[in-house]
């Protein structure tokens, strides 16, 4: 064998465990995922007869004779009790009546061959029930829950339209999961910039202390700083008992289970995001720039907003994409520091996931906040890999 | 002293207050003999460190964090070192650096989104509630820092410090043992503390994926502040904090051997 052609055997034999592990545990469940947002195979499976005899259907007026026939047998050769289930829920998401409706008619349709649905109950004779059916075995694939993400939906009609006022907040958490990533991003250039510089400016233990107060929270678990939070900020906390001890309030002030604690709490994981990379940039500088730019004659302020901001810049960019991408996926502090009104798009995820069971709606929103994070990243990469090739 | 040095100095001691202040003002309070998490502590006892130990609820999730992160340890370690070794050398090509970012992609995916999918695929699989399923998907999140870490390890390293060995008679298995093990141990040791300290802290993957009989250290706390809040909390903290600190203790020490 040729060295080359070992070299490179060798190179994918070391890297094949890792692939195939990440294929199977990071990848699949991302598309599992994915599919759960826009897949909705109940219905298509458990009514296969039906989906054919209503295909020419245009869902107005009577369904034609052989649907009734063809869903009646549909019905009889479901014997599976959780498929059963799964159609009732599916349809009774659709149009609330066909819980009832399906129990009676699956009751009374046992044992028989017959297909007079409207004798079982005079509900099949109205179309609006047919048309639901018909909508759901249309497809085994919808756009239902991707719509809903962004508060759209298909009218009877079939044509997407907004939501009316008020029936989903998709969008309203939207909004606030962008407008608290954005404060904790500003708070954090706000303390983090200058604080760079300063770190940046002095050397020996000073620059050890203040990179290490940086680091260590870094460190820290989670958990600890989100516990230390709250001890902090609670009504009875450190900052309301120092504030009441000083005699400048009496009640406390609340900060915490609304958004300044929130942002408060946030700003604190996330600052080491934005002075790293800062005082990384700062410390290449030439340290002789700010001197050639006094001896030029620029009065020391002009020399820091034309040299040493502009040149700190390119650090804050790729802090604020770090901080901000970080920012809009997070759920442990919002969900332990938030209130009600501070909850962000991953906890709306969570509920759905695990509460409500609405493997849909989590997987659509999830789809929705991936790609934002990775659109974000692509950004981030291209930034850091432009500036490796211009060093 | 100049006006912009003591702002300068005001600045730098305001902000690292608020980095570390909360972390060390929480610490005496996991000494407090209330049930209260306040100031002023009324007396000072171990009271709330025995709960950890003797209370069934955090007995079991501190054995679960210890049983989890070893299990998450081994496996990272030995997959994300096998990947930094099989990178190496291929360092320009598009396709390795293509793989770098893929393997690198779990830091930034938002947990929520990979814990509703690892959640769903897992069921299927009967692996939902079960140790190994949480091992897995703490390795997910654990492997980026030990690649990240043996690469770094590696990357000073000259590839012809082997290419001599092997000229010099040495077969590949001595030359794996006696020359690339020993460059890329201190990588590999601060690797594997990273992916410990990795899987010790996840909770949102562990709430998707783990059941009551699999709850962690973290997962425990997370309910904890979020159900009925107790100075047991602190005093968990206060163990995590101490743990953290020996942690990075030992990492510098062998930054140090390494440098």
């Amino acid at each position: 064998m040729r060295p080359d052609l070992r070299q490179r055997l060798k190179a994918f034999l070391l890297l094949a465990p890792l692939l195939a592990f990440m294929l199977s545990f990071f990848v699949v469940p991302l598309v599992t995922m994915m599919k759960s947002a826009v897949s909705d195979p109940v219905a298509t499976e458990a009514l296969p007869r039906t989906a054919r005899a209503l295909a020419g259907w245009d869902r107005t007026g009577a369904p034609p004779a052989p649907a009734l026939a063809a869903f009646a047998e549909d019905i009889r050769a479901l014997k599976n009790d959780e498929q059963f289930g799964d159609l009732v829920r599916r349809l009774n998401s659709a149009q609330s009546g066909f819980r009832s409706l399906l129990g009676k008619t699956r009751r009374a349709l046992d044992g028989t061959s017959t297909a007079d649905l409207a004798a079982i109950d005079a509900r099949w004779s109205e179309t609006s029930y047919w048309a639901t059916i018909a909508e759901a075995v249309a497809s085994p694939w919808t756009d239902k829950n991707l719509l809903a993400a962004v508060d759209f939906e298909r009218n009877p009609a079939g044509s997407i339209a907004a939501m009316p006022e008020g029936a989903s907040a998709n969008r309203l958490i939207m909004i606030r999961t962008f407008v608290t990533s954005a404060l904790v991003t500003l708070a954090c250039i706000a303390l983090g910039l200058p604080f760079a510089m300063v770190a940046a400016s002095v050397e020996g233990w000073r620059r050890q202390i203040l990179l290490g107060a940086v680091l260590l929270p870094l460190w820290t678990s989670l958990l600890v700083r989100t516990a230390a939070w709250y001890v902090v900020l609670q009504d009875n906390g450190l900052i309301n008992a120092t504030l009441k001890g000083l005699g400048l309030t009496s009640t406390p002030i609340p900060l915490m289970f609304n958004r300044l604690g929130v942002v408060i709490a946030m700003t604190h994981v996330l600052l080491p995001f934005m002075v790293l990379p800062i005082f990384s940039v700062l410390i290449a500088i030439p340290r002789n720039l700010m001197p050639a730019a006094a001896s030029l004659g620029a009065h020391p302020l002009r020399a820091f907003f034309h040299v040493l901001l502009p040149l700190a810049m390119r650090g804050v960019v790729s802090g604020a994409l770090l901080v901000f991408m970080a920012a809009l996926g997070y759920y442990i502090t919002p969900a332990l520091i938030g209130g009600a009104n501070d909850q962000m798009i991953s906890s709306v995820i969570a509920y759905y996931a695990t509460a409500a069971a609405n493997w849909g709606m989590a997987g659509a929103l999830g789809l929705v906040l991936l790609a934002m994070t990775i659109l974000l990243y692509a950004v981030y990469i291209r930034l850091t890999s432009a500036e490796e090739q211009r060093a | 002293m100049k006006p912009l040095a003591l702002i300068k100095l005001t600045f730098a001691i305001l902000v690292v207050v608020f980095l570390l202040g909360p972390l060390v003002a929480v610490l005496p309070l996991s000494l407090t003999d209330s049930v209260f998490l306040n100031y002023p502590i009324p007396g000072y006892s171990t009271r709330w460190f025995k709960e950890l130990v003797t209370a069934d609820s955090w007995r079991l999730s501190i054995v679960n964090s210890l049983l989890i992160g070893s299990g998450t340890t081994a496996l990272a370690t030995v997959l994300g070192t096998l990947a930094a070794l099989g990178l190496r050398g291929s360092r320009a090509s598009l396709l390795a650096s293509t793989l770098r970012t893929v393997f690198l992609l779990p830091m930034v995916v938002p947990a929520v989104v990979l814990g509703v999918g690892m959640q769903l695929m897992f069921s299927r699989y009967g692996l939902t509630n079960t140790y190994l399923g949480v091992i897995i998907a703490h390795t997910v999140v654990a492997v980026p820092f030990v690649l990240v870490n043996v690469s770094s390890a590696l990357q000073g390293v000259d590839i012809r410090l082997e290419q001599a060995a092997a000229s010099l008679g040495a077969s590949p298995v001595v030359v794996l043992r006696s020359v690339t093990f020993p460059i890329a141990l201190p990588g590999i040791i601060s690797g594997a503390l990273f992916a410990f300290a990795t899987s010790l802290d996840e909770v949102v993957l562990t709430l998707f994926v783990a059941g009551p009989n699999q709850r962690t250290l973290a997962r425990q706390m997370f309910a904890t502040i979020r159900e009925n809040i107790s100075p047991a909390i602190v005093s968990a903290a206060a163990v995590f904090i101490v743990g953290t600190i020996v942690l990075s203790l030992a990492m510098l020490a062998i930054r140090r051997r390494m440098a």
